[in-house]
């Protein structure tokens, strides 16, 4: 019995939108899921609609064996984390983090208790006495987690915590939210766009678009096994290199090739002969003295590696290489063959 | 430029409370010297001074008559601003409440027609007073609401309400919806989070509307002319009725009323002044 599942969970909007298209995800206890997509993917909503904050059109929510779909928020135990951090401006931290407590009768000893077990976790005992308004964005969403994490909730839910966050404290947060699942395996769903931090935060990462899951993967089946063209080209950056053309027979071996060229790249999958998405990672792609030829036409360094776009005979393609070139210096590009991803054109689905 | 800014700010001052002055002045001075054609503006302990001089004697004279009816009055001032107190706060108080509930209802939940129940809200304030002076007359004496203070305080009410709706829907709409969402999975009902978290949030809307609401109740006239000749007479009015008194017009006693009668108002405004100044955003949700 899974610790939260959704069954078939919709929602659409009065205004006919439809948010959430029917998902289902099944989320075991300790596990740290992260829902990952492109704004207005329904991820928001899907989380907004475990913590009862928004109500299901349809399909079924069930969290510790207990169908909740219509609870109000104060009958599920969740702890909920705001993009925007929802501080009440008008309490001090430390009344923020106690507010939880407050109204479930918890002892002041065992409040204060609390609140210094989760100020220390999080470093914030020195602004306990602050208002909202006096802290820094990564301190306001400290304080944030830590008014989540005082009531140790079943689940928390956290939308998009890091996001308006700068890069030092986004890091540096993320290594603590990291921390605290490995050393206390909560259970927690977290919703990003930042593909980044769903590969470093999550246990499963559920890559969703248009109100619906494309596909449910650890970080790495996610990456090296993409579902479909959706996910080769949302999770990676860049993007896997995706490429039309077909699967021919070329005496005993298949090869994939495009109209128009003589470039045959060997196929080793067990398939048939049809039109295909051929795709491949940047990194799977390396310079050689032979091979496809191609001219550079733009060269993107970041320091450690770079990206070099290549313009091919088969279509342009994204290389990661640490390897500098020239724009407009004729090279030569080697696949990696075992790393090749193809992709039915019309279902959009990966074949193999 | 710092000091320039007093250039403007002593001057307007002087101006502003001139008329102030002016009624502390009268307040001070015998019926004589009040209606004397020479102006005497320095108060002075002096008994006896020539006409013509710009002192006059101080005396407290006035505000000690205040405490005893008048002639041909039934009660004292001090009653009648008693219910001119009595009215105003209640009905501002009412106002407060009401509206913001029903401010809350309409920047909250979804309400079928809610854009046109907001424009009927708005268009009770669409008539003038006076149109409806007969008809709620006529109302009022079916449910024995003339000259009671019950009949001024819903009077007030209902014309406030719309004000107070539609000001305070502005402010609730300003505070964002996290804050209720945050209180809500924290484990509280939504009534709870409406009264820990929209109400001291929207504390400086209510102050706004409060010290419109009482203004508006604090200094009308035309109603509570028609609807009140004995009991609930409010301040107004009752200094309207000292005109054409055989004494004639006691204007020390009236500087003095008016003085007191405007105390209440300045001192309310002055304790909420700083929900007045500190505007509606707190900035610790960026939008």
């Amino acid at each position: 019995m899974p610790f939260l599942e959704l069954q078939n969970l919709q929602k659409t909007y009065p205004d006919g939108t439809r948010a959430v298209r029917g998902i289902d995800l099944q989320v075991d206890k300790g596990e740290f899921i992260v829902l990952l997509g492109p704004s207005g993917c329904g991820k928001t909503t899907t989380l907004r609609m475990i913590a009862g904050l928004e109500d299901p059109t349809g399909g079924q929510i069930t969290l510790d064996n207990q169908n909740v779909t219509h609870l109000p928020p104060s009958q599920r135990d969740v702890g909920f984390v705001f993009q925007f951090y929802a501080l009440y401006p008008h309490m001090n931290v430390q009344k923020n983090i106690a507010f939880p407590l407050e109204n479930i009768g918890t002892s002041p000893a065992d409040i204060e208790s609390a609140i210094n077990r989760v100020a220390h976790a999080l470093g914030i005992e020195a602004l306990l006495n602050q208002y909202p308004r006096q802290l820094s964005g990564g301190d306001q969403q400290r304080v944030s987690l830590a008014r989540a994490m005082v009531r140790t909730p079943d689940i928390y839910l956290m939308d998009e915590p890091l996001g308006t966050l700068d890069a030092e404290h986004r890091l540096e947060l993320r290594a603590f939210i990291r921390r605290q699942q490995l050393s206390l395996s909560i259970t927690a769903i977290y919703v990003t766009h930042d593909q980044e931090e769903a590969m470093s935060l999550a246990d499963r990462i559920v890559v969703m678009d248009n109100g619906k899951i494309r596909q449910i993967g650890s970080p790495s089946e996610i990456y090296t096994h993409p579902a479909d063209l959706f996910v080769a080209n949302f999770v990676g950056s860049p993007g896997m290199n995706l490429l039309s053309g077909q699967i021919v027979q070329r005496g005993n071996s298949l090869t994939f090739t495009r109209p128009d060229t003589d470039i045959h790249i060997p196929i080793h999958a067990n398939i048939a002969p049809a039109q295909v998405v051929f795709g491949m990672r940047p990194e799977f792609i390396r310079p050689a003295n032979r091979g496809i030829p191609g001219k550079v036409i733009l060269s993107e360094y970041l320091g450690s590696h770079g990206y070099v776009h290549v313009d091919t005979p088969i279509g342009e393609l994204v290389m990661r290489t640490t390897d500098r070139f020239a724009t407009g210096e004729k090279i030569h590009l080697h696949l990696n063959e075992t790393h090749i991803r193809l992709f039915d054109p019309d279902t959009e689905t990966a074949l193999a | 430029m710092k000091h320039l800014r007093w250039l403007v700010i002593i001057p307007y001052f002087g101006l502003a409370t001139l008329p102030l002055c002016w009624l502390f002045f009268t307040s001070l001075k015998t019926q004589e010297a009040a209606i004397s054609p020479t102006a005497s503006l320095i108060p002075s302990t002096a008994e006896n001074i020539a006409p013509g001089d710009l002192t006059f004697s101080a005396t407290l004279d006035a505000y000690r008559k205040l405490a005893t009816p008048h002639t041909g009055k039934a009660h004292a001032f001090f009653h009648y601003l008693f219910n001119s107190v009595i009215i105003g706060l209640l009905s501002t108080l009412t106002s407060v409440v009401l509206g913001t509930g029903c401010a809350y209802g309409f920047s909250r939940f979804r309400i079928a027609g809610a854009r046109d129940w907001l424009f009927f809200i708005l268009s009770t304030r669409f008539l003038p007073p006076l149109a409806v002076v007969v008809p709620v007359l006529m109302m009022y004496r079916i449910f024995d609401l003339p000259n009671t203070h019950l009949g001024l305080i819903f009077l007030y009410t209902a014309f406030n309400l719309s004000l107070a709706v539609w000001l305070m829907k502005g402010f609730i709409d300003e505070i964002p919806r996290a804050y209720e969402e945050a209180a809500l999975v924290d484990g509280y009902s939504p009534f709870q989070a409406f009264y820990k978290i929209i109400l001291p949030h929207s504390a400086t809307g209510m102050a706004v509307t409060a010290v419109f609401c009482l203004i508006s109740a604090w200094n009308e006239y035309g109603f509570a002319l028609a609807l009140n000749n004995a009991e609930a007479v409010t301040v107004p009015v009752y200094f309207a009725g000292l005109q054409g008194n055989i004494q004639g017009i006691p204007w020390p006693q009236i500087a003095a009323g008016v003085l007191i009668f405007v105390v209440p108002i300045a001192v309310f405004t002055v304790l909420v002044r700083n929900h007045l100044l500190r505007g509606v955003t707190f900035g610790t949700i960026k939008q």
